[in-house]
């Protein structure tokens, strides 16, 4: 009569290691291999400096007719220096507004992109800082 | 070639007051984790005497009654501003160092004096939003002290060279040797018998007798002071000498299951820290507290650590060690107020001898699970993938009642601008 114990075993994980990541295929190579080059990416496109570069969340419809409408998210460059006629983002009396900055004759306007919203004066003993530059808009579309 | 300690003003409030213009020229301070005690202040907060650790409890009348604006402190913000001022100067400079989430050192170029600082000055406030105070000098502990000067005084606008300066020592007379980079109080306390009390006693002091009170660094020091440059840029961090994390609870925890939970998730942030660092840990402390201001409630503090077979920085490994020995101090009946771990010993990773007793495959597989783990969370956000134990309630979670939006880190906090 035969009378033991069950031989102890240990239940392991299997480990597999990949040798080779892409698929061995037969036949020809594909033409495209030599040309491969990464996808795109879109922080290329829109954050030229990502140490200056903000993302601003818009309210309100003071510049639909520049084709930024509310809701939209604003790519915002610190780094450059506002110029006449562009796009800014600017601190006003303690909010932030987005508005198209413009000087005339020794004025400094904030004009809206909407007829029913009159542009705004900044008068001498106003500040007015301008937070960033708007560089690009991302809406989308309804 | 000179050094520059570029150091951020009053950081954290300069931050908040980038994305928010209604916090500008206003006493503003920001609160420890918690809302515990005042961790930093704006200029009108420290001239109206808020003193930093000020306990936010005992000042809110006070706070009130000068309208101060107090916020909760937003780590994920000043992280990421910090490293946008990094940025920032990086590319200007032959070399940085980063050395603290609001000070870098920079090497410079002879040619490089205060018009470069002023450069660099105008550049991260245009860019980041953030104003910075420039010391120049031919040592690092000059540098810190040039940028002492600079804040304290307004008219040199932020910058001082302080190589430009005629009667430097004059100056170090009036510093006395305490406000030194690294030799402050205690060690200031052993210079004082010696009559060495303002950095220029220091600068001409007899070496022998600096080096036998503070000992080598203390040495380096004192001849920093007189122009020799001693110590240099370390762009590499060192080895740290230990992690830890802990945090008060929002509200007072009686379950061994919530701060099984907490623990679990303070552990697996150590484990991240560790792997980020390529770093071991072969010691592991936890440790419970009630809280120590409540007068009615019975109080009760403990401690245990370990120190394992094998050094390690898998989560999983940590967890269940740093489980073991907080269960081995729970006890039933009190209110924790506070709990969390720390990890010493360390070692850089591959600088370890291999455990006669180590399962090697278990660990390559453990390993391979966690770098999945550490990407996940890096890109989805942190507790994305999170360990069982950790628990998905978060009720022991941290209060930060008035903490400012994420507004560089999360879609969903941005800032607003109106149209």
């Amino acid at each position: 009569m035969i009378t033991g114990e069950p031989i102890p075993f240990e239940a392991r994980l299997s480990l597999r290691i990949p040798l080779v990541s892409a698929k061995v295929q037969a036949g020809f190579p594909s033409p495209a291999d030599d040309h491969m080059e990464k996808s795109l990416d879109l922080n290329e496109h829109l954050v030229r400096n990502p140490a200056a570069t903000f993302f601003v969340k818009v309210e309100g419809d003071s510049m639909r007719d520049a084709g930024i409408l509310s809701g939209d998210i604003l790519v915002v460059d610190r780094s450059l220096t506002p110029k006449d006629s562009q796009i800014v983002v600017a601190m006003l009396d303690g909010d932030f507004t987005v508005k198209r900055l413009r000087r005339r004759d020794g004025r400094v306007f904030l004009e809206a992109e909407n007829v029913a919203f009159a542009p705004i004066e900044i008068s001498e003993n106003q500040e007015l800082v301008i937070w960033g530059i708007v560089t690009y808009v991302i809406h989308q579309p309804r | 070639m000179n050094f520059a300690l570029v150091d951020c003003n009053n950081f954290y409030a300069s931050c908040e007051r980038v994305f928010n213009p209604r916090l500008i020229g206003r006493p503003l301070v920001i609160l420890s984790n918690n809302d515990g005690c005042v961790i930093a202040r704006s200029e009108e907060a420290k001239q109206i005497g808020i003193k930093m650790g000020a306990p936010a409890f005992k000042n809110e009348a006070f706070f009130r009654q000068h309208q101060v604006a107090v916020l909760s402190s937003n780590y994920a913000l000043y992280g990421d501003m910090s490293a946008r001022v990094m940025e920032v100067m990086r590319p200007l400079v032959p070399a940085m160092e980063v050395y603290s989430i609001d000070e870098a050192f920079l090497s410079l170029d002879d040619t490089h004096g205060e018009d470069f600082a002023r450069e660099i000055r105008a550049r991260v406030r245009q860019w980041t939003g953030i104003p910075v105070s420039v010391g120049i000098a031919p040592t690092k502990t000059l540098s810190k002290l040039a940028n002492r000067l600079v804040k304290k005084t307004p008219q040199r606008q932020g910058v001082l060279d302080f190589t430009r300066i005629p009667d430097a020592d004059a100056i170090l007379d009036m510093v006395p040797c305490s406000e030194i980079w690294g030799i402050g109080t205690r060690l200031s306390a052993r210079l004082a018998p010696m009559g060495i009390v303002t950095a220029r006693d220091l600068k001409y002091a007899e070496m022998a007798n600096v080096r036998g009170a503070l000992g080598v660094i203390g040495e380096r020091i004192a001849r920093e002071l007189g122009g020799l440059p001693c110590l240099d840029l370390e762009e590499l961090p060192a080895a740290k000498k230990g992690i830890a994390s802990a945090k008060s609870f929002g509200h007072p925890v009686e379950t061994l299951q919530e701060l099984e939970e907490a623990l679990a998730s303070y552990t697996a942030r150590v484990g991240e820290k560790l792997r980020a660092g390529r770093l071991l840990a072969a010691h592991v402390s936890v440790f419970v507290e009630t809280n120590p201001f409540s007068a009615t409630q019975p109080q009760y503090n403990a401690g245990a650590q370990t120190t394992l077979l094998q050094p390690t920085n898998q989560t999983s490994a940590l967890i269940t060690v740093a489980l073991d020995l907080l269960r081995s101090i729970y006890r039933v009946g009190y209110q924790y107020k506070k709990t969390g771990l720390f990890v010493t010993s360390m070692s850089f990773e591959g600088a370890v001898q291999l455990s006669l007793f180590e399962e090697r495959e278990d660990k390559v597989l453990a390993q391979s699970l966690e770098a999945i783990v550490d990407q996940l969370n890096r890109k989805l956000g942190a507790n994305t993938v999170r360990y069982g134990s950790m628990g998905t309630r978060d009720t022991w979670a941290m209060r930060q009642n008035r903490r400012s939006r994420k507004f560089t880190t999360r879609w969903s906090e941005l800032p607003v601008a109106k149209a």
